[in-house]
């Protein structure tokens, strides 16, 4: 039962990490409950399907579908928290201030949440389906019986909410005036780490062979197996050999959003402008 | 004067994004030296892999169990889920000499070494 219990825990730590961030994101929008239930509900099934037709999904594309598979959905969750940061950095602050009232921000406002719907799903399905492929292998492999598997998949399971509640208790903690910044923050470098680990799909399959070589090993201090090395992975990208590529891409990730997010954020100077005339 | 300003940098990214997509491009098909193995009993056979050093590989994986696994290593940048009866093909960056580990990340002691020399 430890090691399946050990094997799900690590599975749901990036998607319990994911879910936790987008509940503190999202506090306060009108219903956001139903949405991320949506894209968790919408995950677990993406990653029955995947579990299900894995050998189809392998055969696809001359042998690299699981690879573009995977560099896609990745690549879709970033644009989708990339575009959420800006959205929120045009038009935050109204939302925040106008939420309950009007019913045009309330719209606006699901907008957003169904992006981060998509990344919640991305994270579910992505988690999800080595989960089930795994449990499935051990029930064939004959290493532990039914129960123990299942036991160990609850648990496993119970831990990765566990890992979402304190998430989202920690950041709400932050003082208001704060949390903003610091969740936009987070989104953004959770970005930059989903965008290179989408380059390293891409170079396993082939489609990037660019810069392939490993930039530098930080094995020896943290592994990005172990517990800590797991969620800095998730979190700011953490990879103890990435490739150049992947160094590369991260930096691209980070200085298209913080531009954006800056740029198209209204300015003083805008609001100025706005009140004088 | 504001809306230009914001069309400047925008263009600024989109041709940095482009310039960044165009070096991605794969570069012609070079002499890639193919291994082969295959998983039996939750064992990698032959545990061990030989291939030359500076050249790409291509790791044929043969799964002879019903159970899927996960081909899996850090240091040769791979995780592909090759299913009960499977076959999957891996393309590996041309490596310094070493040895390289891999394992079934769904039986974590299930193991084995790429050898460069």
């Amino acid at each position: 039962m430890i090691g399946a219990l050990i094997i799900v825990f690590r599975e749901v730590i990036e998607a319990g990490l994911i879910v936790g961030i987008v509940l503190a994101v999202t506090t306060g929008i009108v219903r956001r409950g139903r949405w991320i239930a949506a894209g968790i509900a919408a995950g677990v099934a993406g990653a029955t399907l995947v579990a299900v037709f894995a050998n189809a999904l392998s055969d696809a594309l001359a042998g690299i579908g699981q690879e573009v598979f995977n560099a896609s959905i990745l690549a879709l969750a970033v644009v989708m928290l990339s575009w959420h940061n800006i959205w929120m950095a045009r038009h935050g602050r109204e939302l925040a201030a106008h939420t309950k009232e009007i019913g045009e921000a309330v719209a606006a406002g699901s907008r957003s949440l169904a992006a981060l719907a998509v990344v919640v799903g991305v994270a579910v399905l992505r988690e999800g389906s080595e989960i089930v492929l795994f449990l499935y292998s051990l029930t064939l492999s004959g290493g532990a019986s039914m129960w123990e598997l299942l036991a160990g998949g609850v648990v496993g399971l119970l831990l990765g909410c566990a890992v979402s509640a304190l998430t989202f208790f920690g950041l709400v903690k932050i003082p208001a005036r704060y949390l903003f910044g610091v969740t936009t923050t987070l989104i953004t470098f959770l970005a930059a780490g989903l965008a290179a680990q989408s380059v390293v799909f891409l170079q396993q399959g082939g489609l990037v062979t660019a810069l392939n070589r490993t930039v530098w090993d930080t094995s020896y201090i943290l592994r990005d197996s172990s517990l800590i090395g797991r969620v800095l992975h998730t979190l700011v990208g953490y990879t103890d050999q990435p490739s150049g590529m992947q160094a590369v891409v991260y930096a691209i990730t980070l200085l298209i959003i913080f531009s954006l997010t800056r740029l198209l954020a209204p300015t003083k100077r805008g609001q100025r402008s706005v009140a004088v005339a | 004067m504001k809306q230009s300003s914001i069309n400047k940098y925008s263009l600024a990214i989109a041709v940095l994004t482009l310039a960044s997509f165009s070096s991605m491009l794969p570069a012609g098909a070079e002499d890639s030296v193919t291994v082969n193995i295959s998983l039996k009993d939750h064992r990698f056979q032959p545990a061990e892999l030989h291939a030359p050093a500076n050249k790409p590989i291509m790791i044929i994986v043969k799964n002879l169990d019903p159970a899927p696994a996960e081909f899996e290593s850090n240091m040769l940048r791979v995780e592909k889920v090759v299913t009960g009866g499977g076959t999957i093909t891996l393309r590996i960056r041309p490596l310094e000499p070493g040895r390289y580990r891999f394992f079934d990340d769904f039986h974590q002691e299930t193991q084995g070494y790429l050898v460069v020399q």
